[in-house]
């Protein structure tokens, strides 16, 4: 069972456009200009690949990648304890755990914050190219690959939500308040277009081009 | 190829591949990967499992044995749950003689009160608003599927139900309660509230609620019902 064998057919090669929402196939019309096709069953935009989709992902992958440094250099946390005033950075904060003997905190942590993000990065621009570079290499690893990156880049979120919970909590006036630092919207922002990239990014134009090659 | 079978998975048949002509294809009979694009034929749908796609092995429809009724027991039970976590004491924090107690909402008016009015409404709408909005729309989609009624738009309803579904970020809240409990376990004792423990409920209940619906089933029954 080959990815190139010829008997598949794509709904692209067939003339239909299949629902994204709904999954009903469509028989594909010819369109003027400034008309949308819409699915007769439940009413969302019909589009053979999602419109634009590298340009797009392309433009919030890099909005992300911009607000990753500001998200890591500037300090998450602010605390003031008894007159001291200290600002926290995530780094600072995985390090404070490794320190206190709490390091599977410290790898969440690290993980969903660090980590993550990172390889976000680093896949999306992987499959970007593959597919302007016209790749046939391992189309079913690729799309796992983005099946993944799809999937665990929300978890990126836990930070902003720790500081949420700190910054409710700790307010005991002059013996401790922690306020919410300046990274933290970048941090939200860096979640937010790395979502709406993989959102945007359309897989299967990875087949396309095994397609287009045979 | 290192495919396993699987009770609960049906793998596509080589001769179910789309060797066939554009007369034969029927939307109910048919339908594309959204990750390859292959159109495929359907076998006859599993009482509960999956139906995999047979190029690159996403899920292309996933069946469940009792979908309506059990998606609205799980809705209602998550409705309870869900003005427990909001309206009952959340966490409190004992440091000697001082203690604070917060609710599911504070520290979303915290970071308003601190002029990070952006920051505030993403989490409000991540883990409050959006949570809410899932349940409410599978009340509107669900209780005329059960009791066979027809109400407005059900089809462009489920839709926007679909798109909510990766903003729904409640289990990454609930991990977050528990770094924080950790961070602030040197310096005072947390103490759960009610709501807290709703909380961790809904997370799982919501999440039971969305893995028994048959996103096909509730596509052709609304179907049927325009
Ligand atoms: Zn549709
Ligand atoms: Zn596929």
């Amino acid at each position: 069972m080959k990815a190139e064998d010829p008997r598949y057919a794509s709904a692209r090669r067939l003339g239909l456009v299949a629902c994204s929402d709904c999954h009903l196939l469509s028989r594909k019309i010819v369109l003027g200009s400034g008309q949308v096709a819409v699915c007769p069953r439940c009413g969302g935009e019909l589009h053979q690949r999602k419109p634009n989709s590298i340009h797009k992902t392309w433009a919030l992958l890099l909005a992300a990648i911009i607000c990753y440094i500001p998200a890591n250099v500037l300090p998450m946390t602010i605390t003031s304890a008894l007159g001291n005033v200290e600002a926290d950075t995530i780094i600072s904060g995985v390090i404070y755990f490794i320190h206190s003997g709490s390091w599977e905190i410290a790898l969440v942590i690290f993980t969903a914050s660090i980590f993550v993000p990172f390889m976000k990065f680093l896949i999306l621009i992987y499959l970007l190219l593959s597919v302007q570079f016209r790749s046939k290499w391992r189309p079913r690893d690729r799309t796992v690959l983005y099946r993944i990156t799809e999937a665990v880049g929300r978890w990126s979120m836990l930070d902003v939500y720790v500081v949420t919970i700190l910054v409710a909590l700790v307010k005991l006036g002059v013996l401790a308040d922690i306020e919410a630092g300046p990274a933290v919207i970048y941090f939200a922002s860096v979640v937010v277009f790395t979502m709406l990239a993989a959102e945007s990014f359309d897989p299967r134009l990875i087949w396309d081009v095994v397609e287009d090659n045979e | 190829m290192g495919l396993t079978y699987s009770n609960d998975f049906i793998l596509l048949n080589e001769d179910t591949l789309s060797g066939f002509g554009l007369d034969e294809i029927h939307p109910m009979h048919q339908i594309a990967c959204h990750d390859c694009d292959l159109v495929q034929k359907l076998p006859p749908m599993p009482k509960e499992g999956a139906i995999v796609c047979l190029r690159c092995g996403s899920v292309l429809i996933r069946t469940r044995h009792n979908s309506i009724d059990r998606t609205l027991a799980w809705t209602i039970a998550g409705m309870v749950l869900y003005s427990v976590a909001v309206s009952f004491p959340f966490l409190a924090m004992k440091s000697g003689s001082i203690i604070r107690e917060t609710a599911l909402l504070s520290g979303v008016q915290q970071l308003f009160g601190q002029g990070e009015i952006v920051l505030a409404t993403i989490v409000l709408l991540t883990c409050v608003t959006i949570p809410l909005l899932q349940m409410l729309l599978l009340l509107y989609i669900f209780l005329p599927l059960k009791y066979n009624f027809r109400v407005y738009s059900a089809l462009p309803v489920f839709r926007v139900f679909q798109h909510f579904k990766p903003w729904s970020m409640m289990e990454i809240y609930m991990l977050g309660i528990l770094v924080a409990i950790v961070k602030l376990g040197k310096m005072a004792t947390i103490v759960p509230g009610l709501a807290v423990i709703a909380f961790a409920l809904l997370v799982i209940v919501l999440a039971c609620a969305i893995s028994s619906i048959d996103d096909h089933l509730v596509w052709d029954c609304l179907e049927e019902k325009r």
